[in-house]
């Protein structure tokens, strides 16, 4: 109680115009842009495995297994960002048990485990069953039985069984895709679906969010592909970057274009909230929307990845720009998020002033907790990394001959 | 016959296993329906029915005189704590100059009534009036379709109300409810917002905003039963409600509702 009186208090003096009394406080925080933020990056990594198991982007093959393991690294903690949010988590339970079928955040549960469940984890054990059971078959002692237990004790890996493998992985990722559009569109519902809000009352909303995802997915794998080849003293598969930068860019456009579409329907719909939007954007969100997102986030790295393509770039640049390209593309997603979920509760329902979010340190919500669950998929991504090595099948970029790719 | 017989055996087992699942269930359904009972009983013991009652608030802005005694009583009557974040209803000054520009206020809430400011030079007041806000008690609203474990809910008497025990503060009523109606209780950390005083009504009483205030500017009554004060009260007055384009179907109606209130 005293906490938050001492925590609110200093706000009094950032609110300018007129706010309802109970709005002082911000009630989606830090977390809840992390939320948005880690599922998107979940979304965006399954659609890249896709294209190699779906669409046959063959070139995309040496980060299959990445992509698969970091989406998996990341569901696993998207849910603990909300759930620390919650006032009572001990009743978190409460929304498998007796959901409300007309919330939007009800249906969580549900497309979480089931994309969990029947998405993610089919697919990487149909993926390694084969792995497991060599490594079963390899291992000593404990790890033997360890990988004996992920294969379910399955044996057989005649050419039949191996086929249906690739059979099963094929139908779970076509059941996959929409699953993943569903995971991350229905993100984007719970705040498109908010008519008393109306910078996030869109109906593009849940559409804008899944490209986004797609975008901050193919970013965040080729960051980690980039990173890791050189340490395992491997080289880094031209092609493989190329295509990797190409969906990129090809998602950034669309991205780009739904938000220049949403910008631009605002603007020539004029609505009663238009003021106070405008006021919102080109006052306490210019810096992290107009600079960070939009410049930073966006124009910068798609000029640089066209400029790339359009020149002859040699291979040392090249590397360097996709790089620092897909480290903006994430930095812009990140603040994506932070203006849907921060900037959208800066001005007040009366449409009359704008309020403050002061951001805390310590504490359930405050930065340190934030920067750890930014940080732990990266640490459940090197255990995962280390305990089912995605590289194992595939022969080094190298030795892979032209005319396979 | 082999197969059948191993057929069977599997099918038993699924019934044998779905039956003792059911089992498993039963004592939260036992206490659930006990805990209605004890509601039941309550609420029958205060010879109130709910299924009798459609309940609704009228605010005539014009005999407002802003001295926020509602928002002190409420306050008092329902524990709200009394930092300057929490309020279950506030009053608004609205100050509207010859220029257009308009000067809304509600220093804590007016709880502690207005003071009266100075205005500049030059400026001429061509509109003055005090507003009070309430929770609407939408007869659509917003606030229960999100609320992902049903712990916000509409009673058959109209009234919305939000079960403390139930609730697990994720704050989606909060955002989802367009008039600021709604806070976090910073000791139960769940959503709160105002009752109707049903505490109060259950025992054929008003709330205690209506009760306090001293112009009668605060009407509460049935919406359906043609002797009832807000019947009176809605036949004698144009009336308004807040952000009808929404479609939240609001249930506090507002008479000389001014097109600068939202």
């Amino acid at each position: 109680m005293e906490e938050i009186i001492q925590h609110l208090t200093p706000l009094l003096k950032e609110i300018s115009g007129y706010i309802y009394p109970n709005e002082i406080e911000l009630h989606w925080s830090l977390l809840v842009v992390i939320y948005p933020y880690l599922t998107g990056l979940v979304a965006g990594a399954f659609i890249l495995a896709s294209l190699v198991k779906v669409f046959n982007v063959e070139a995309l093959r040496p980060v299959y297994r990445i992509a698969l393991l970091t989406a998996l690294a990341f569901m696993l903690v998207a849910p603990l960002s909300l759930l620390a949010h919650l006032g009572h988590p001990d009743r978190s339970f409460e929304i498998f048990l007796t959901p409300n079928v007309t919330s939007a955040m009800a249906m969580f549960g549900f497309v979480y485990l089931w994309y969990l469940m029947a998405v993610l984890f089919l697919e990487i054990w149909f993926d390694y069953r084969r792995d497991f059971i060599k490594w079963g078959q390899e291992g000593k002692g404990l790890k033997k039985w360890f990988y004996k237990f992920l294969s379910l004790f399955s044996k057989d890996v005649s050419p039949k069984a191996l086929a249906f493998d690739d059979k099963a992985e094929r139908v779970i990722t076509i059941l996959g895709i929409p699953s993943a559009f569903l995971l991350h569109g229905y993100v984007g519902f719970i705040f498109g679906s908010v008519k008393a809000n109306p910078f996030w009352s869109s109906v593009l909303m849940p559409i804008v969010f899944l490209f986004s995802a797609i975008v901050s997915g193919i970013a965040l794998v080729l960051l980690i592909y980039m990173i890791i080849t050189p340490f395992r003293y491997k080289q880094i598969d031209e092609k493989c970057l190329d295509t990797l930068a190409s969906f990129l860019f090809y998602a950034m456009i669309i991205d780009f274009s739904l938000e220049i579409l949403d910008f631009i329907h605002r603007i020539y719909e004029s609505e009663e909230s238009i003021h106070i939007l405008s006021q919102l954007v080109a006052g306490k969100l210019f810096f992290s929307l107009i600079i960070v997102q939009l410049i930073i986030g966006m124009i910068i790295p798609l000029a640089t990845i066209a400029a790339v393509k359009a020149f002859n770039t040699p291979a040392e640049l090249k590397r360097l720009l996709y790089f620092l390209s897909a480290l903006l593309v994430q930095v812009g997603i990140f603040f994506t998020r932070w203006n849907v979920v921060i900037g959208g509760q800066l001005f007040s329902k009366s449409f009359r002033g704008l309020t403050a979010y002061k951001m805390t340190f310590l504490g359930i919500e405050g930065l340190l907790m934030s920067i750890g669950m930014l940080v732990l998929p990266f640490l459940i991504l090197y255990v995962l990394f280390k305990l089912l090595p995605p590289w194992k099948d595939a022969p080094p970029a190298a030795e892979i001959p032209a005319e396979a790719t | 016959m082999k197969t059948k017989a191993k057929n069977m055996k599997r099918r038993k087992f699924v019934q044998k296993m779905l039956l003792s699942l059911t089992a498993l269930s039963m004592p939260v359904v036992l206490t659930a329906k006990e805990k209605l009972k004890q509601l039941q009983k309550w609420i029958l013991g205060k010879d109130y029915n709910p299924f009798d009652h459609y309940w609704g608030m009228g605010i005539d802005i014009n005999k407002c005189i802003g001295c926020g005694r509602c928002a002190a009583a409420c306050k008092e009557e329902n524990d709200v704590p009394q930092a300057p974040f929490f309020f279950r209803t506030w009053v608004e000054r609205y100050r509207i100059f010859h220029d257009g520009e308009v000067r809304v206020d509600s220093p804590n809430g007016a709880v502690d009534g207005f003071e009266k400011q100075n205005i500049e030079k030059g400026k001429v007041t061509i509109r003055s009036f005090f507003v009070p806000k309430i929770c609407n008690h939408c007869d659509n609203p917003p606030c229960v379709q999100v609320c992902p474990v049903g712990a916000t809910f509409k009673t058959p008497d109209g009234v919305i109300l939000v079960d403390k025990d139930y609730c697990i503060g994720c704050r989606y009523c909060v955002q989802a409810c367009p008039y600021g109606a709604r806070f976090i209780n910073p000791i139960s950390k769940t959503a709160d917002k105002c009752t109707f005083c049903y505490h109060r009504v259950v025992q054929g009483l008003v709330p205690a905003c209506v009760e306090m205030c001293p112009t009668q500017a605060r009407v509460f009554g049935e919406i359906k039963k043609k002797a009832s004060p807000l019947v009176r009260f809605m036949r004698h007055h144009k009336i308004g409600v807040l952000k009808p384009a929404l479609n939240t179907e609001p249930k506090v109606y507002y008479a000389n509702l001014d097109m600068e209130v939202n």
